[in-house]
């Protein structure tokens, strides 16, 4: 386990308030100033020496995302925005930064804001986060007050303003070119890449976008040294991370660990094991809903971080950790995040919108047992012709959850779908052609 | 995306009060000259404040033209965000999380509850008229779940006794507490904290 001292995020819990008299307690803001004049170069070059990796889902490293950013402020100005519109289910992590360590997330704003030359920060709050909002905006509003940000933001002589905008419900907007194209007071629909952000982003200027918990770490990781959390975890997958641990589990929580944590050793330690036992475990969604789901055995030893999780071709992505044990339908469950993806979908790419449609309602009656064998082998295809097929990451997201389904427990779906169609034997039917035209003599 | 059905009786005029518009000038305020249309999603979400929780179309046209953008897009961003209400709901709306996490602990319990107590249908009004319920997706509570939201607040932790009791609580006009109703503190384990353990007991 990881030791106390060790953890980032010291208010995670809330146990000493979130306000700046409380939050320099916890060692915020101290030594700001000194991180701001060893420059621009210093700040990335040591984000890159630590290896952060993203913490919204993708894990791109954050020096090299950074480093992106012209270095010189052309005839455009360049913005900071921070994604905090979380809505991947079984994702928790980024709503208790907001409320409870808003000043180290200010603070990572100030210093990445100065590293990519922006003097604007917009932080992208996801509308029912209404409250969170609220906490993060006293936060700010302390920090005008005792000059740490604003003008002259610390003595530094670097101007910073940082802006809240509050989301209105769509998951999509987690996307950073559709949170882009909202922030802009359009519909959440995302661009074509390239131009990648960096240097087209938003109003056409360079803008580089961060999620929370990469910003709000970035302080810590100055402040004690790349060494200190590449030290911790394994090359390429170093530090810290915030798992959510939700679903059939004894004591959900969020808690602070170790990245490459055994997953076992997660959820048996600090949430209380699976309810019913380790044995009563079906399948773990590692990632938050759009990651693949892992069968028992792979449970059993597989480590928490980026790496281990591509190699069992799953993904961390949010490192929202859904249990599911066996009184579940697992089929239901898929079902409902298959519905889920349908209502997300913003509409843009045809793949996506009417897909996901389709994989909701094929899966809805794979679980009524209504299918017919064929039609499982029918929706595995349906996956792949979404993915890889859209502008944004969406259709991996909606279509990876039904894939890993059907890779690790096709034998169960088999079993419950035994329904015979009239056409059964008539085997060269394109599945588009509706089966009821197919039982009447005219078809 | 969802399907949005525009409400029939639509009012006749719509203006921003002297509060709203105190929130809508300082929120224009935070963008750069000519780009005020980013500030459409925050105004019409005053909007929505302000006109018992749901948009009229007037209010649509009065924005696009405040904001000095075509009506369409001002629609546009109106039916394609799920948070903005376009016929009204009640005067406390429940959002219930039924997504995989909160269903897997018992979310469509809460469903059966606002059948039950609220009114048949999704989207109707109570009795009473004062409340109405309706199923939404992922609210970012998971670890809290199942959870659902009343207007702003966030109530967790939920079983269908504790949602029976908080729906009476309304119906007398009293608020309940937001949070969580098992007792535990924001997202720490229940009776199981190992981490940070210093900080607890200081």
């Amino acid at each position: 386990m990881l030791k106390d001292e060790d953890r980032i995020f010291q208010n995670l819990y809330n146990d000493s308030g979130a306000d700046l008299q409380s939050a320099k307690l916890r060692n915020d803001w101290s030594g700001t100033k000194d991180i701001l004049e060893k420059g621009r170069e210093w700040i990335i070059n040591e984000v890159k020496a630590s290896e952060l990796r993203g913490r919204g889902g993708a894990g791109f490293p954050t020096g090299l995302k950074w480093s992106f950013a012209p270095k010189e402020i052309g005839s455009r100005p360049h913005y900071l925005v921070i994604n905090a519109d979380e809505s991947e289910p079984g994702t928790c992590k980024d709503r208790d930064i907001l409320r409870f360590e808003p000043h180290k997330l200010i603070e990572g704003c100030l210093i990445a804001s100065y590293a990519v030359n922006a003097h604007k920060c917009y932080i992208y709050i996801r509308g029912e986060y209404f409250n969170e909002g609220q906490k993060l905006q006293t936060a700010i509003d302390e920090a005008y007050k005792n000059k740490l940000i604003g003008e002259n933001a610390l003595d530094s002589g670097w101007d910073l303003d940082i802006y809240i905008h509050y989301g209105a419900g769509a998951y999509i907007c987690g996307e950073e070119t559709a949170l882009l194209e909202s922030l802009e007071g359009k519909k959440g629909q995302p661009r074509l890449k390239p131009p990648f952000p960096a240097l087209i982003g938003l109003y056409g200027c360079p803008t580089i976008i961060n999620n929370v918990e990469t910003v709000a770490a970035v302080p810590t990781i100055l402040k004690r040294g790349a060494k200190w959390f590449s030290s911790l975890g394994r090359p390429k997958n170093t530090g810290t991370k915030i798992y959510c641990i939700s679903g059939n589990v004894n004591n959900p929580c969020n808690v602070e660990e170790e990245m490459g944590i055994p997953l076992k050793e997660l959820i048996e330690t600090h949430a209380g094991g699976v309810v019913g036992g380790w044995d009563n475990l079906k399948a773990v969604i590692p990632g938050g809903s759009s990651m693949p789901m892992l069968p028992k055995e792979i449970c059993d030893n597989i480590k928490m971080d980026f790496d281990a999780c591509v190699e069992n071709k799953t993904g961390l992505g949010t490192a929202g950790i859904v249990v599911i044990n066996n009184d579940q339908d697992i089929i239901k469950c898929m079902a409902r995040i298959a519905r889920f993806y349908k209502h997300e979908s913003c509409g843009q790419c045809t793949p996506c919108r009417e897909g996901s449609g389709w994989m909701w309602r094929m899966l809805e009656r794979m679980a009524a047992g209504e299918a017919t064998p064929d039609e499982v082998d029918m929706l595995f295809d349906v996956t792949k012709q979404i993915e890889g097929h859209t502008i944004c990451a969406f259709g991996e997201g909606s279509s990876w959850p039904v894939q890993g389904l059907i890779r690790h427990f096709k034998d169960e779906i088999l079993e419950r779908n035994k329904f015979d169609p009239v056409v059964k034997k008539q085997k060269n039917i394109p599945y588009l052609v509706d089966q009821h035209l197919l039982e009447k003599e005219n078809a | 995306m969802s399907v949005k059905k525009i409400h029939k009786d639509q009012p006749e005029t719509f203006e921003f009060n002297e509060k709203s518009m105190e929130a809508v000038n300082k929120i224009v305020s935070n963008y750069p000259d000519g780009r005020q249309q980013s500030a459409v999603m925050a105004l019409l979400y005053i909007a929505q404040r302000q006109h018992d929780n749901w948009i009229p179309l007037k209010a649509m046209k009065y924005i696009a033209k405040f904001l000095d953008m075509p009506y369409i897009k001002v629609y546009e961003v109106a039916t394609f965000y799920s948070m903005y209400n376009l016929s009204p709901v009640g005067k406390y709306f429940f959002q219930v999380c039924t997504t995989t996490p909160c269903m897997l602990r018992g979310a469509y319990d809460l469903v059966k509850v606002c059948k039950k107590k609220i009114s048949e249908k999704e989207n109707e009004l109570s009795e009473d008229g004062k409340i109405s319920w309706m199923e939404v997706e992922c609210l970012g509570a998971c670890v809290n779940a199942p959870m659902m939201q009343v207007n702003e607040d966030y109530y967790e932790d939920l079983n269908d006794k504790k949602l029976e009791e908080i729906i009476d609580t309304i119906y007398q006009n009293k608020i309940p507490k937001p949070g969580s109703y098992t007792g535990r503190i924001n997202a720490e384990p229940v009776d199981n904290r190992k981490t940070l353990l210093g900080n607890k007991n200081a």
